[in-house]
């Protein structure tokens, strides 16, 4: 199969971006984005469409089995990891890669994602005591501990921007962690801190829920943690 | 302030980082990514500790039999000992880090893992990587938050200069800006394995490029026992690298079979009634290997996991399943898979003491870029176990000594090596340090890397071909067959021989001499 795949480039000195395109020919029917750019890339002397000599294409990738969130870009249009994008799922040959954009652009399809690991410390994100993981939460700090913080469900959120108050769901499943595991007086201050960056700004649009590449239960995390924060408060006003 | 540089942040990255920041030392950590992105979170199956949870009255003295005999009497047994015995509370501590093990009413449960006749292995699923990762990245933020802990994400090791046997600093490029620092100061290497030499053909990650290891080789650094790579027996090709099915399908009761003279052959069942397909890798790859060759034996080796229950498929194994469907598009629970051998581990490394100090003076090293716990074939789940005590270790020898920080902006001109010449390393290594070996097929790859040096070649891919070499010379020299090291025309196991094979890069050329596996000469 014979792709064109179009990639939104920049240079690390300059603010620009412009479009280059590649061809890729392939005969693996499982061929991913990803592999695109690791065969592009191997290439001794890297051309594009045109013919033209072409600078080797920067991109993050790291376990290309969807375990670690390093390739999350935008792939026609949708915030998705690399190595999860099959080309001959998309119906198409021709393929538009772009970094994300809710990120600054360090260059080409590399996005400074500092941001995401700079809320979780604003929040104070740990746990104030030794856990304890009941058989009821199991299952629960299991799957809130599989989040990638790829960023996706961020690139898709309409209320997120990076440097805002609120953190978006990238924050949660760490919250839901750490809560799910510790006694209610010791989660008080994560609670607090969930408070004004994560409840306070979702919009509830839950534009999140399909989006995440480990289809963690965005929905669930979220109903959880807020029902935590609801009985504390209750409990809180009792008091 | 004492300040100590670690480079890597994964699992034993993290472990040094925390060990550190507990005893009030401040630590430089430098990664090329972000802790979530390391290898250390790809790790699936579990980690191993006696704690004998499930009734079997197993013992810290069976777990550390089981990981000499597994690594086949090549490693320190003082090491060993080490961590054996402190992995049960090594365990319990990631549980009360918020790990979530498999557990009843607090109680740990523990696994089938090979060549362990006890459940020994703590798990969460095939997560397990992950979910200890996820737990200790929660933990260092505490530190980071604290000022302890200082993260250089998105900077990778550059150069490093040693003088007088002492690390003097090192130089790290920041890849967003493509700007270089110095650091001077001891520094904790946890580089993870040599995955870049074997690039497409691993179970591990890109970030593993093995440059750093190579730069450190070159650099004075002693390596020891490169010849041991682990083919884990249970891997499929998807794009670009091999996937892990992990070994806990075996432990949960999956079987391998070959059809023979068309009829299901469970060849590690008949051939090892005592341990069956939780044999040591090294002994099922081998196996595998050698069945696939068989005239009477046609196609390839399947993973038989259709018998397996749906109580297992729920909570034992629910992530394995889903992987396999999307990169297989075929259900385990109800067909066998195929699968074949896949490079996993490098049992070799970094030669360093029980301590984890290096020959070079202020430099340690931690995780799998280290030599130490493994032997000739690492166990499945000690790989994780070694990592954290590793780093725990490396970073208590650390803290010993004064170690100020100065950090400047530099000039640095790097090298970069080639996509050509890397693929011809790769390819010429595959031929020499298959899972069986030989003098003449060695011989050929050595000859190969010697002749592409003679080559006009960048500065990195001569210190990339050099450590190729290292290992290629090594399983060379090592005229016998031992764990992942089989040699067809040394078939067997030579007691002159249970010896680390030591290699050093000095004066242009690389040295090669065998040390007793207890001895801490020249460390």
């Amino acid at each position: 199969m014979k792709y064109t795949i179009k990639i939104l480039r920049k240079e690390r000195e300059q603010t620009g971006q412009y479009w280059q395109s590649f061809i890729y020919e392939t005969d693996n029917s499982a061929a991913t984005a990803a592999s695109a750019l690791s065969d592009l890339n191997d290439r001794e002397h890297l051309s594009d469409a045109d013919g033209k000599p072409a600078r080797r294409i920067e991109w993050e990738c790291s376990c290309l089995q969807k375990k670690c969130g390093a390739c999350a870009m935008i792939i026609d249009g949708i915030p998705r990891l690399a190595c999860d994008a099959v080309l001959a799922d998309m119906g198409k040959t021709q393929i538009t890669l772009e970094p994300l954009r809710k990120f600054p652009v360090v260059c080409d399809l590399i996005a400074d994602r500092s941001i995401l690991f700079e809320n979780l410390r604003t929040m104070q994100l740990w746990l104030a005591e030794n856990a304890v993981i009941t058989d009821k939460m199991q299952e629960l700090a299991y799957q809130s501990s599989e989040c990638l913080q790829c960023g996706c469900c961020l690139e898709i959120c309409p209320n997120f921007y990076a440097g805002g108050k609120f953190f978006g769901m990238a924050a949660v499943p760490v919250t839901t962690r750490l809560m799910s595991e510790m006694s209610p007086a010791a989660y008080r201050q994560i609670a607090r801190q969930y408070a004004k960056h994560v409840f306070a700004g979702c919009g509830k649009s839950l534009a999140c829920r399909n989006i995440c590449p480990k289809k963690i239960d965005t929905e669930n995390l979220l109903v959880n943690t807020n029902a935590k924060l609801w009985k504390l408060a209750v409990s809180c006003k009792m008091k | 302030m004492k300040t100590v540089n670690i480079i890597g942040a994964g699992l034993s990255g993290l472990s040094a980082a925390i060990t550190l920041a507990r005893s009030g030392v401040r630590c430089n950590l430098i990664s090329a990514q972000p802790s979530e992105r390391s290898q250390s979170v790809l790790a699936e199956g579990g980690i191993n500790a006696a704690l004998d949870t499930m009734g079997e009255n197993d013992t810290v003295q069976e777990h550390f039999n089981d990981t000499m005999k597994g690594g086949c009497f090549l490693e320190s047994e003082s090491a060993v000992r080490n961590l054996t015995d402190h992995a049960p509370d090594i365990v319990t501590v990631l549980f009360q880090l918020g790990v979530p093990f498999r557990s009843e009413n607090g109680r740990i449960l523990l696994r089938n893992f090979g060549g362990q006749k006890k459940k020994r292995t703590a798990f969460a699923k095939s997560s397990t990587g992950k979910m200890i990762m996820t737990a200790l990245i929660d933990e260092v933020r505490k530190y980071e938050a604290a000022g302890l802990v200082c993260r250089y994400p998105h900077h990778e090791l550059a150069d490093i200069t040693i003088a007088g046997g002492r690390l003097q600093q090192i130089i790290v490029r920041d890849t967003f800006r493509n700007e270089f620092l110095s650091f001077t100061g001891s520094t904790i290497v946890c580089t993870g394995g040599m995955n870049g030499f074997f690039e497409g053909m691993t179970t591990g990650t890109t970030q593993n490029t093995g440059n750093a290891a190579a730069l450190l080789f070159h650099a004075g650094v002693e390596f020891a026992n490169l010849e041991f790579i682990q083919y884990h027996p249970t891997t499929v090709g998807i794009s670009n690298k091999r996937m892990l099915i992990s070994e806990a399908a075996r432990g949960e009761g999956g079987r391998l079979y070959i059809m023979r003279n068309d009829q299901k052959w469970y060849f590690m069942e008949e051939k090892y009634p005592e341990l069956k397909n939780l044999m040591p890798r090294d002994v099922v790859s081998r196996e595998m290997f050698f069945v696939s060759r068989m005239p009477e034996c046609s196609g390839e080796v399947y993973l038989d996991m259709t018998g397996l229950s749906g109580e297992v498929w729920e909570h034992k194994l629910s992530d394995l399943r889903k992987e396999i469907i999307a990169y297989m598009h075929t259900d385990p629970a109800e067909e066998p898979v195929p699968v074949s051998p896949g490079i996993h581990f490098f049992m070799g490394g970094i030669r360093v003491s029980d301590r984890h100090e290096t020959n070079i003076n202020g430099l340690f090293a931690a995780g799998e870029c280290a030599c130490k716990y493994h032997g000739a074939n690492r166990l499945g789940g000690n790989s994780m176990l070694g990592a954290v005590y590793g780093g725990k270790a490396a970073a208590a020898a650390a803290m010993e000594q004064p170690s100020e920080c100065e950090i400047r902006e530099t000039a640095f001109r790097e090298s970069i090596s080639s996509p050509r010449i890397r693929s011809i390393l790769r390819e010429t290594l595959l031929g020499g340090l298959g899972i069986v070996r030989n003098a003449e097929e060695l011989q050929t790859a050595i000859d190969e890397l010697t002749g592409l040096c003679s080559q006009e070649i960048s500065e990195l891919d001569r210190m990339r071909i050099n450590l190729g070499l290292a290992a290629l010379q090594s399983a060379y020299a090592r005229k016998e067959s031992r764990g992942s090291h089989y040699r067809s025309d040394y078939p067997d196991k030579a007691d002159a021989f249970r010896k680390l094979t030591v290699v050093k890069y000095e004066n242009g050329a690389i040295q090669l001499r065998f040390v007793a596996a207890d001895s801490e000469e020249t460390i």
